[in-house]
């Protein structure tokens, strides 16, 4: 049976080239880059080396760039480290609504401890109102992280205007850019940031190395003491198969991006307007400010998880809403916050695309998808078609 | 070995500093470490300002400046940080 992954937003497939890079310190380069001797040298020039091709992505310098072991490290690192590292300047946080929960439940973590966060809302597209930002800032107000896209309904925030506007306000500002970074251009001193997090494992590079950048003067309080790693900010021995790997996957987005970007965007506009015409399917996001290989949707009438098990029983492999809000059967709290009731959100289904992605595979995924949704309303209770 | 200036000595009011590097939040051995890479960054005769939270400094910086022959001009006490101050005194 022909296979078709679908779910590049969940994770890539790790490059062969990324692979090759690491593999000799899987191998006879292992040694601890804190010792003295030689071996441990290669490993941390190895080490210092990814740091530059990472921050080269994002135009950021090495040494604004702490190596973490996921996305959801580098967001708790960000909201939790950023928040306590400045509470004497007030307990005040801005987020969204339709944030990761690596921000969400930070931010509900730091409730615990005092803090108050502002949880704001966004349009039907996903977008947050630069404007609504401005006015939730108060005297207190020490921190504003909201996601630079949306890996759910694929939205691109205007960060660089609601960044702007916390410059103004001298509060700090934090991106989640596990998304976006690597699959379209992300630029620290464009978007003007304080603290953005990235991740390897969606550029092609592999799980379990993520980033923090951290600009030049930024306090942060480490979650992790122990040793001197990452300048005493992130103890741990370091994974540097895994370093090495998101700096090769750093270097070669850099250098295919544009690529990359054009054959995405092209295969997403044939999918979404195929899709887009089968009766009571919705387009979820921003129609156009949308990450370039994102297409998600929510069908009327049928279960996100009845379509993904036939789909997967045709070889299809995708994603109904988020991980956590799939398993736990939950209408996603990103879909209800862009106005869909609670009934359709559970209908979602997002695609995403990727390298690999052919136009066959476009074809294919059209050709089955229709059918899969007749069957299920055939069967749904609550179906009127 | 030059074993002076190893007595901890608090100032009333900040000094001029040529450089000045923040290490708030970070923990031993990071002030030391720090300490000893920007102190090579610095001309003899300059001073360095270091901002630590970390109480062991107290102990830390004025004998890390006698062992390694560095001036410990003093420390301030702000609200919720030190400031240390040395004198480099060699290359």
């Amino acid at each position: 049976m022909k296979k078709v992954y679908m779910d590049y937003v969940a994770t890539n497939p790790l490059h062969p080239e990324v692979l090759d890079a690491m593999m000799p310190y899987l191998q006879e380069d292992f040694a601890n880059p804190l010792s003295i001797y030689e071996p441990a040298l290669k490993a941390k020039e190895a080490i210092e080396n990814a740091r530059k091709q990472v921050a080269s992505l994002i135009n950021a310098k090495p040494n604004e760039i702490i190596f973490t072991a996921s996305g959801a490290e580098s967001n708790n690192f960000a909201v939790k480290g950023a928040a306590l590292a400045n509470q004497n300047k007030g307990k005040h946080i801005i987020t969204t609504k339709i944030e990761h929960h690596s921000i969400t439940n930070s931010a509900r973590f730091l409730e615990r401890y005092d803090f108050n966060v502002t949880y704001l809302p966004v349009d039907k597209s996903g977008i947050v109102n630069p404007s609504a930002v401005e006015r939730a800032i108060r005297e207190e107000t020490i921190l504003i992280s909201i996601n630079h896209a949306n890996p759910e309904i694929g939205t691109i925030e205007p960060i660089e205007e609601i960044a702007k506007i916390a410059k103004e306000k001298n509060v700090l500002f934090h991106t989640d850019a596990v998304a976006s970074a690597g699959n379209i251009p992300v630029d620290v001193r464009e978007l003007n940031v304080d603290l953005l997090s990235l991740s390897a494992h969606q550029f092609y590079g592999p799980k379990g190395a993520s980033a923090l950048f951290l600009k030049e003067g930024t306090r942060i309080m480490p979650l992790i003491y122990g040793g001197i790693q990452e300048g005493g900010r992130r103890a741990g021995t370091e994974n540097v198969p895994a370093i090495v790997g998101m700096g090769k996957a750093a270097e070669m987005a850099k250098e295919k991006l544009s690529a990359r970007i054009a054959h995405n965007m092209s295969l997403r506009d044939k999918l979404i307007s195929a899709v887009s015409k089968i009766d009571k399917v919705y387009l979820t996001g921003h129609p156009e400010k949308r990450l370039p290989g994102h297409a998600s949707f929510v069908v009327e009438y049928i279960e996100g998880e009845a379509m993904l098990l036939l789909l997967a029983g045709n070889g299809i492999y995708a994603a109904s809403g988020s991980a956590c809000t799939s398993k736990a059967l939950k209408a996603s709290p990103v879909l209800t916050s862009i106005g869909i009731p609670s009934h359709m959100a559970h209908g979602s289904i997002v695609f995403t695309i990727g390298q690999e992605t052919t136009e066959d595979d476009i074809d294919y995924l059209i050709q089955k998808f229709e059918p899969i949704i007749k069957r299920l309303r055939e069967m749904s209770p609550i179906s009127q078609g | 070995m030059n074993i002076q200036n190893t007595e901890l000595k608090f100032l009333d009011k900040p000094i001029h500093a040529d450089a000045m590097t923040d290490i708030i939040y970070m923990m031993c051995p990071i002030h030391l470490l720090t300490i000893a890479q920007k102190i090579k960054e610095i001309k003899t005769g300059q001073t360095l300002a270091v901002l630590t939270d970390y109480d062991g400094a107290l102990q830390d910086i004025p004998a890390w400046c006698g062992t390694t022959g560095n001036e410990f001009l003093g420390v301030l006490e702000e609200s919720d940080h030190y400031k240390f101050y040395i004198k480099k005194l060699k290359e």
